[in-house]
């Protein structure tokens, strides 16, 4: 990638704030840096389901189920559950592969299907692994049903570990913060993988499966492999996203797989972009940012002004989003930032 | 005798429980443009999507010195068999000229497409005016001529038309059949599916009728073009 000194400064400048954004955040509560990681996890899963609607343009519905699965596997290999408490570089890349092998378990049946079908079956998958988490407590306690799995391990590297507070050169490294940045190496690897799949051969030949699949088998292209691709590349990074989750939490029940998670980490891609890597960096941070400052900004607002609580924030926070997603839709049908050929294509119609 | 390219043995094809296709035999020789016509329906467009191997169908496929009929469709390219799909099918957020790249997908001579996309431009001049332009803003003549020269990209020997006159105006099909026509001459293999069955005639030196599922009729063009029964049903007289 070629640079000018203005895009590498600018690049310094953000690698800069970014890197002292969780101190900032600090100073007004580690609640906020906490919900900065949400948001930067979320912003994992976002990519991960890009690769599979954006890039090869295959609705899925279900795409928590690979977050679940990779939450489940950490869970399991360190807690108590079943006494193993295996160190966190050796259960990320299982959770990846075992997320990945569900992709595959997912994508094989699905890969007659197209759109609202595939949305069909995709949303009945992550719905079918939501209940088996619910209910593989008997005859043998695999999930420990909807009490979930609790004391989960944190992080550890070396003496550091990643629940508690380490001062170094006088500045206090809370256990959010450490994640933070451990969250900002996987986030950085991400968005790198993503660029090189984007410009790749598979990224041209997803481009192609999207627009028209026979063409696409008549260019050569092995449609069925490389929609699997999308699917276990997709489901990889939500299986990392998921146990980074299980140890961020050290907790985790069925509850935190719903449908709507589903559909906010659609809308988060939707919003932002499809396609569009930034793009769908920006609707990630947007949506999980949103509704945490009307959680803090809403209540005292009312009591401010009112004396009493009137709405409840719970009920804005899905009144803003319908309406975000409405206007978007509205007014820019192809997200904030769209991905080039999507705003050129908008564009030349208009013409 | 010329040596057949392309020959179908008691080709089947089904949808469920219903025969598109029921058990018929062609053959399409080096060199040759051949053309299956017949009415909506009568199983054209499955038959050739079957030789490209877009869906099943039972019988014996035979290309070249090769039994094709178990093969994935998107190795065939690699074989020299490009399908220029119904409806066009080309890739319209994609560029003209990323289109055109697409064609040449499989192939990894940077030198020699490059050189075949020169020629593409040759010979469908208006491609190279819009090359930056996105394809779905195209006119329906201009988008058939893109699907045909994408798959020009892959170097084909056999070149496999589906309706490339279907939704045009008739000025577009003219020149959308001139392409044709001049693709032939370089010596290209066609085989050429059509509703338009005159001017399918007109192009191709022999004609296969197909009448719900089967092959009523085989013949060369100019006898096809005379027999009462084709210009009954076919030609409107």
């Amino acid at each position: 990638m070629n640079m000018s000194g203005r895009e590498k400064l600018g690049l310094a400048l953000i690698a800069v704030a970014l890197i002292a954004l969780p101190f900032v955040l600090a100073l007004a509560g580690t609640a906020w840096v906490r919900i900065t990681n949400f948001a930067v996890l979320f912003v994992l899963l976002s990519l991960g389901l890009n690769i599979v609607v954006g890039f090869a343009g295959l609705l899925d519905l279900g795409y928590v189920a690979f977050y679940a699965v990779g939450a489940y596997v950490y869970a399991l290999l360190a807690s108590p559950h079943f006494g193993l408490h295996l160190p966190f570089w050796v259960i990320l890349p299982i959770g990846a592969a075992v997320a990945c092998i569900a992709g595959v378990i997912l994508g094989a049946p699905t890969l007659r299907l197209r759109g609202d079908y595939l949305a069909i079956v995709t949303l009945g998958f992550g719905e079918i692994v939501r209940i088996f988490m619910n209910n593989l407590s008997s005859p043998v306690n695999l999930t420990n049903g909807p009490k979930g799995i609790n004391r989960i391990d944190s992080f550890r590297i070396g003496p550091v570990n990643f629940s508690g507070s380490d001062t170094i050169a006088g500045l206090v490294f809370s256990g959010p913060i450490k994640y933070y940045y451990f969250l900002m190496l996987v986030l950085l690897a991400v968005i790198v993988i993503n660029r090189r799949l984007q410009d790749s051969r598979i990224g041209r030949a997803w481009v192609a499966i999207r627009e028209d699949e026979v063409a696409a088998k008549a260019s050569g292209i092995n449609t069925r492999n490389i929609k699997l691709l999308a699917f276990a590349m997709g489901a990889s990074f939500g299986g990392i996203a998921g146990g980074m989750f299980a140890a961020m939490q050290t907790f985790v029940s069925p509850e935190s797989f719903v449908l709507n998670e589903s559909i906010m980490i659609l809308a988060m891609v939707v919003l932002g972009g499809m396609g569009n890597i930034w793009g769908v960096i920006a609707g990630a941070v947007l949506l999980s940012f949103v509704p945490e400052l009307l959680r803090y900004t809403v209540e005292p607002a009312q009591m401010a002004l009112f004396g009493k609580l009137l709405v409840d924030p719970e009920v804005l926070r899905m009144l803003v989003f319908g309406l975000a997603l409405v206007f978007t839709m509205r007014f820019r049908p192809a997200g904030l930032w769209p991905e080039t050929r999507h705003r050129r294509e908008m564009n030349e119609n208009r013409a | 005798m010329a040596q057949a390219l392309i020959e179908a043995l008691n080709l089947q094809v089904h949808y469920g429980g219903i025969a598109a296709v029921k058990g018929i035999s062609f053959v399409v020789e080096q060199n040759e443009i051949v053309c299956l016509i017949g009415a909506n329906g009568a199983g054209k467009t499955s038959t050739l999507k079957a030789l490209a191997r877009m869906i099943p169908s039972s019988g014996e496929i035979h290309y070249g010195s090769e039994r094709i009929e178990a093969l994935p469709g998107h190795l065939l390219i690699g074989k020299g068999m490009a399908l220029v799909p119904e409806g066009r099918g080309i890739f319209a957020r994609l560029t003209v000229a990323e289109n055109l790249a697409m064609g040449a997908y499989h192939r990894s001579d940077k030198a020699a497409i490059a050189g075949d996309l020169e020629r593409v431009y040759g010979l469908l001049p208006r491609l190279k005016e819009r090359a930056a332009q996105v394809a779905g803003t195209l006119s329906g003549g201009e988008q058939q001529m893109l699907a045909i020269g994408r798959a020009l990209m892959g170097r084909p020997k056999l070149l496999l038309l589906d309706e490339p006159s279907m939704g045009l105006a008739p000025l577009m099909v003219e020149k959308v059949f001139e392409v044709v026509r001049t693709v032939a001459a370089e010596g290209m293999t066609i085989l050429l599916v059509e509703q338009n069955a005159r001017l399918a005639l007109e192009v191709c030196s022999r004609g296969y009728v197909m009448e719900s599922g089967l092959i009523t009729l085989a013949d060369t063009s100019a006898a096809l073009l005379a027999d009462s029964r084709v210009r009954a049903a076919y030609l409107g007289e």
